[in-house]
């Protein structure tokens, strides 16, 4: 085990890890300002997939990857005005009801649209093969999926820190009664942030199309993972969403090659000592 | 300027407001005071929109008044709650100046709630939670008058603080009053707000059960202790 091969696998974990923040930050912010669990969000993932691939197939990848959030986003557009715009004031359970059959809805619906054999995207020519670095030769795309979600996180971070809608969004995680009660049309807002999370649920799809194969129900065998990172990292923050990501693929990656024994316990064992030890999570977004 | 008609309200099964019918008029300062639980910031926040008016009216400068909160605010009532309920992820800054978003057009500036707190000038950066409890007060009051407010409510702005605190609150609150701003005063401490007020009405569950000036129930021993415990 050499220098090469932690590189290699760190490399891996950061590459799972921005796949998986992309997912959750939508999740949690959308948890955070809306009190609202939308479980239908790995599903959204899977429509960004298969938009992104039909139109990947027919145009283009780049077009692909603009398209998919924007149809993913307007998706969750019409969801809102469908479906959680009502279920607001309906308790925890029942949104977790509602969403978790929204799930086989939408599975159904990518079924019925794309069929059951999966598809696959080109990755573009700009982003084909592998170069060396430091040692070991890495493929460009997964290079580029790094950057993306650093990129990403980076323009969220400056959003949320530095402008005044950012500060609007602090409000009313903070406490969306006083923020209405200072002018703030809070769920409007919270549309806006609504929409924004789900487009870039979208964009996480497009982005797993070319490395994972776009099956129906990829959608739900990411929602696990990204619920853990939602947990790990702290309901509603976007410093959590990231710390999450990154703890869940250090840990996956490097437990499957060091401890590939116990590697499908190794998060959920992580899981339960962070409920037990700081069950808000490690960066909660109220103190 | 505010008229409450016959007003029912509460938290979900249990009702609080019982036919609670009050009016507070324009540059002048009413207080309302009453005992625990009597039903005075349940009638700031149906005021506000944050609980739903079951029953009765809200008038405000001669209109019905919106049930939104953020049209409310917009419309020109700012609140200052109980709780005070500074923002802990922004900073004094960002708290102050998130009011002044949608503020109507009036003479109130960052610059004038710092020359009326100078203590918030020395605190712009500071996070919400690293302020006193006296610092947050201030913080609570600067934010509402970022509105340029029509009217001002306050939800015991003295409660838990040190009395050298409360002296200062009371004086920049009689400078507001001094300069014609209309106020509700929901208060516990009795000095303070008879000192402060033009008009006082007394709750007691859910009602108004008396009303009069500031000199008439600092003068009715009677009164003070049957329906406050003074």
């Amino acid at each position: 085990m050499d220098f090469g091969f932690w590189l290699f696998q760190t490399l891996n974990a950061l590459q799972l890890s921005m796949l998986l923040f992309l997912l959750s930050v939508g999740l949690t912010v959308i948890f955070g300002l809306m009190h609202f669990v939308n479980l239908a969000h790995g599903a959204l993932y899977a429509v960004g997939a298969y938009v992104a691939a039909t139109v990947a197939g027919t145009v283009g990848y780049w077009a692909g990857l603009i398209t998919a959030p924007l149809v993913v986003a307007e998706l969750g557009l019409l969801l809102y005005w469908l479906l959680i715009r009502r279920m607001r004031q309906s308790g925890p359970m029942a949104q977790v009801l509602v969403t978790f059959g929204l799930i086989f809805v939408l599975l159904d619906l990518t079924r019925i649209v794309w069929g059951d054999i999966a598809l696959g995207i080109e990755v573009p020519q700009a982003l084909a093969g592998r170069i060396e670095i430091g040692g070991v030769t890495y493929p460009v795309y997964r290079l580029f999926i790094i950057a993306l979600g650093a990129a990403i996180f980076a323009a969220l971070a400056l959003v949320l820190a530095r402008t005044q809608i950012g500060a609007m969004i602090r409000a009313g995680v903070d406490n969306d009664k006083m923020a209405a009660c200072l002018g703030i049309n809070v769920e409007r807002l919270f549309l806006a942030v609504f929409c924004v999370g789900c487009g870039l649920a979208g964009l996480a799809g497009a982005v797993a199309a070319p490395i994972l194969s776009v099956t129906p129900d990829m959608g739900l065998q990411i929602l696990i993972p990204t619920l853990i990172v939602v947990v790990i990292g702290g309901l509603g923050s976007l410093w959590g969403a990231m710390a999450g990501s990154l703890i869940f693929g250090f840990v996956q990656t490097f437990g499957a090659v060091l401890l590939p024994g116990l590697a499908s316990v190794l998060i959920y064992a992580l899981l339960a000592a962070v409920l037990i030890l700081r069950p808000a999570g490690m960066f909660p977004a109220r103190g | 300027m505010l008229e409450l008609s016959d007003v029912d309200s509460g938290y979900g099964e249990t009702q609080v407001l019982h036919g609670m019918t009050l009016t507070a008029q324009p540059g002048r300062v009413l207080a309302i005071l009453g005992r625990n639980g009597a039903g005075k910031t349940t009638t700031l926040k149906t005021v506000m929109g944050l609980l739903p008016l079951r029953r009765g009216a809200i008038r405000f400068a001669g209109a019905p008044l919106d049930r939104r909160p953020y049209h409310i605010a917009r419309f020109g009532i700012g609140y200052v709650p109980e709780t005070r309920d500074i923002f802990p992820s922004l900073s004094v800054h960002e708290n102050l100046m998130l009011a002044a978003r949608v503020a109507r057009k009036g003479t109130w500036t960052l610059e004038r709630v710092i020359d009326l707190f100078p203590r918030l000038g020395e605190r712009l950066e500071n996070g919400g939670t690293q302020l006193s409890g006296g610092e947050q007060q201030m913080l609570a009051i600067a934010r509402a008058l970022m509105m340029n407010p029509r009217l001002l409510i306050l939800d015991e702005p003295t409660e838990g603080l040190a009395p050298i605190i409360v002296k200062l609150i009371h004086d920049k609150l009689a400078e507001l009053r001094s300069a014609g701003m209309s106020m509700v005063l929901v208060e516990q401490n009795f000095g303070f707000a008879t000192s402060l007020a033009d008009d006082v009405a007394v709750v007691s569950r859910g009602r108004v059960v008396w009303s009069g000036s500031p000199a008439e129930i600092r003068a009715d021993a009677d009164l003070q202790h049957r329906w406050l415990g003074v």
